[in-house]
């Protein structure tokens, strides 16, 4: 049966994120033909961005400008997106698993008091029925999950649903509709960048790692010229951040962030089961260790065993080679 | 003020998960308060020393949740409230657990209200969202750091590595993130103490709700193990030639480079 279905959009810095479109692809498993229509929050001119969700999938987009969208707010965004679910009444709704995601959709689930699945992998119809997998105990299980009542309103992990081929000669109608906003209750004033390049560790399709076996906050060094030629991102063990080597951000594992990243580089990390949880279901590992019977190893696709001020800088170099030589 | 913690009970995060007859294997599993809500529980009674009030622990469960409050009151809550569903509900979900706190905190003088931001069994995040949206008050979520001043409230919350500086009032709903303070463990006369504190337990039917009001939105069909990773090629040679045969394997066995 054909549904409708809304997908909220998600930008940084003027661009969609990746996600979006994953999103839009969930929708389309969701909506088996019928619509699927973008929302999108913001201030300023929203046309292009628009139109990219409609290039990858998107039957139609509402954005909705208005100076207090400009940055994110539960209680604005709330406000607006619902004004949308209540001209579109769509039957199911899906955004990102982002830090926006987790904030404004169990909001909008409470509104309209139905169900929501949060931080879906993988998406399928199965006749009338759409059944979600998504992990539990930090990836140590998975469940499958339907939605039995009302709206199918799901949150989609980053990088695990593929996103559908660009494709320009689609099209669909963008339109602006306004909006009415009012007593935002929780006022942002300052906004610390602290992440580099802005790369999230749950999106980062690279991600280098450090551990206790780093030794310091220098010790990130060299990590983090690794991630750079690899276009990653840096992440740590509790163990490091603990130590206070670096920041409790950047913590991958059962507590801290679960990430699937296509390369995760594992560096001076013991493999403690807590942080096993968050990374092992990456799609490639590599682990270097200076310990061969690191617990690290038993997860790993390939190991080396060494002493990784040793071994990070010479694969710094050997990718660069790699790439001169391309 | 009247301070509110919202505490599950979660698996030890050095359990391993094995599953038996479609569910999860919780035979002779240790148990702890959910790493997030502990620092819930540090922060409130911070926020009480500092303030002054009362610090309530809440939590949906059964008989066994006992232990975990207890734990909380040692740390230096005062007064614990188990909802026993055990007899009530065979399965619910977040919009479940909502209902049940909804009409908990329904005829309850509320300041501030505190949370884990994520439980690490189902990891929804949803409770302290979608609760804040029912009871019409504002929710900051992933905070590290928090600052009362009489009705205002100066909040640092975690949005993806980047410190939002957020101003709100109370009453006022906030989830903890890791980062906002070190949780204290307790101490043998907060032990003693605790005890003797109130522990109430209500059951739905004290809250005026019945099985139908709760039901949930959402339904586990099946529960599944990843597949199990084999350890892969650990390389040999001088540490050049790993570098250069791991890079190699990178490219043409993975496609990752």
């Amino acid at each position: 049966m054909s549904k409708k279905v809304l997908v909220i959009g998600e930008s940084r810095e003027g661009s969609l994120r990746n996600v979006t479109f994953e999103a839009i692809a969930a929708a389309n498993i969701i909506s088996d033909g019928g619509e699927v229509v973008g929302v999108l929050c913001g201030a300023g001119d929203m046309e292009a961005m628009g139109q990219e969700m409609v290039y990858h999938g998107a039957t139609r987009v509402i954005t909705l400008a208005n100076e207090e969208l400009k940055t994110y707010t539960s209680d604005g965004f709330s406000q607006a997106i619902f004004q949308v679910i209540e001209d579109e009444s769509p039957e199911g709704i899906v955004m990102g698993h982002t830090a926006i995601g987790k904030d404004l959709t169990p909001k909008l689930a409470s509104k309209l008091e139905s169900g929501l699945i949060s931080d879906a992998t993988e998406v399928v119809a199965e006749g009338d029925k759409i059944v979600f997998t998504r992990p539990i105990y930090s990836g140590k299980a998975f469940e499958k999950k339907e939605i039995t009542d009302g709206v199918v309103f799901a949150t989609i992990r980053p990088n695990n649903i593929p996103a559908l081929e660009r494709n320009e000669e689609l099209a669909g109608e963008v339109s602006a509709r306004d909006v009415d906003i009012q007593n935002i209750r929780t006022i942002i004033k300052d906004i610390i960048r602290k992440s580099s390049e802005g790369v999230d560790l749950s999106e980062a399709k690279v991600i280098v790692a450090g551990g206790r076996g780093v030794k310091s906050s220098e010790g990130f060094e060299p990590l983090e010229q690794l991630a750079d030629v690899l276009g990653g991102t840096v992440g740590a063990s509790r163990g490091a951040c603990d130590a206070g080597y670096c920041d409790y951000s950047l913590q991958i594992g059962q507590t801290g962030k679960v990430v699937t990243p296509d390369l995760y580089i594992a560096c001076g990390i013991s493999g403690a089961i807590q942080h096993l949880a968050g990374m092992s279901n990456s799609k490639v590992i590599v682990a270097i260790n200076k310990d061969p019977e690191a617990n690290i190893f038993n997860v790993a696709d390939y190991g080396i065993v060494g002493d990784l001020f040793d071994v990070v800088p010479k694969l710094v170099e050997e990718i660069k080679q790699m790439k001169v030589n391309a | 003020m009247n301070i509110y913690v919202l505490l599950k009970r979660t698996f030890d995060t050095e359990e391993k998960i094995s599953i038996k007859n479609g569910q999860i294997e919780d035979d002779g599993a240790e148990y702890i308060i959910n790493p997030y809500d502990e620092y819930a529980v540090e922060e409130a009674i911070n926020i009480r020393d500092e303030h002054g009030g009362e610090v309530t622990v809440v939590t949906i469960g059964d008989e066994d949740s006992e232990k975990q409050l207890r734990t909380a009151l040692a740390m230096g809550a005062d007064k614990a409230v188990l909802v026993n569903t055990e007899d009530d509900l065979e399965e619910g979900d977040q919009f479940t657990t909502v209902k049940i706190l909804e009409a908990f905190f329904e005829d309850r003088d509320v300041d501030i209200i505190l949370g884990g931001n994520v439980a690490i069994d189902e990891a929804s995040g949803q409770v302290g969202p979608r609760l804040a949206e029912r009871l019409d008050i504002p929710c900051v979520t992933t905070i590290t750091n928090i600052e009362i001043e009489g009705k205002n409230v100066k909040i640092e919350r975690d949005v993806e590595g980047d410190v939002e500086k957020v101003e709100t009032t109370l009453p006022l709903l906030v989830t903890c993130q890791q980062g906002l303070n070190e949780p204290r463990y307790p101490s043998l006369p907060g032990i003693m103490k605790a005890k003797k504190k109130p522990l109430d337990e209500l059951e739905i039917d004290d809250l005026d709700l019945d099985e139908d009001d709760v039901e949930p939105k959402t339904r586990t069909t099946e529960i599944f193990l990843p597949p199990e990773k084999q350890a892969g090629k650990v390389l040999e040679g001088e540490v050049d030639d790993q570098v250069k045969e791991l890079v190699s394997l990178l490219k043409t066995e993975a496609k990752v480079l």
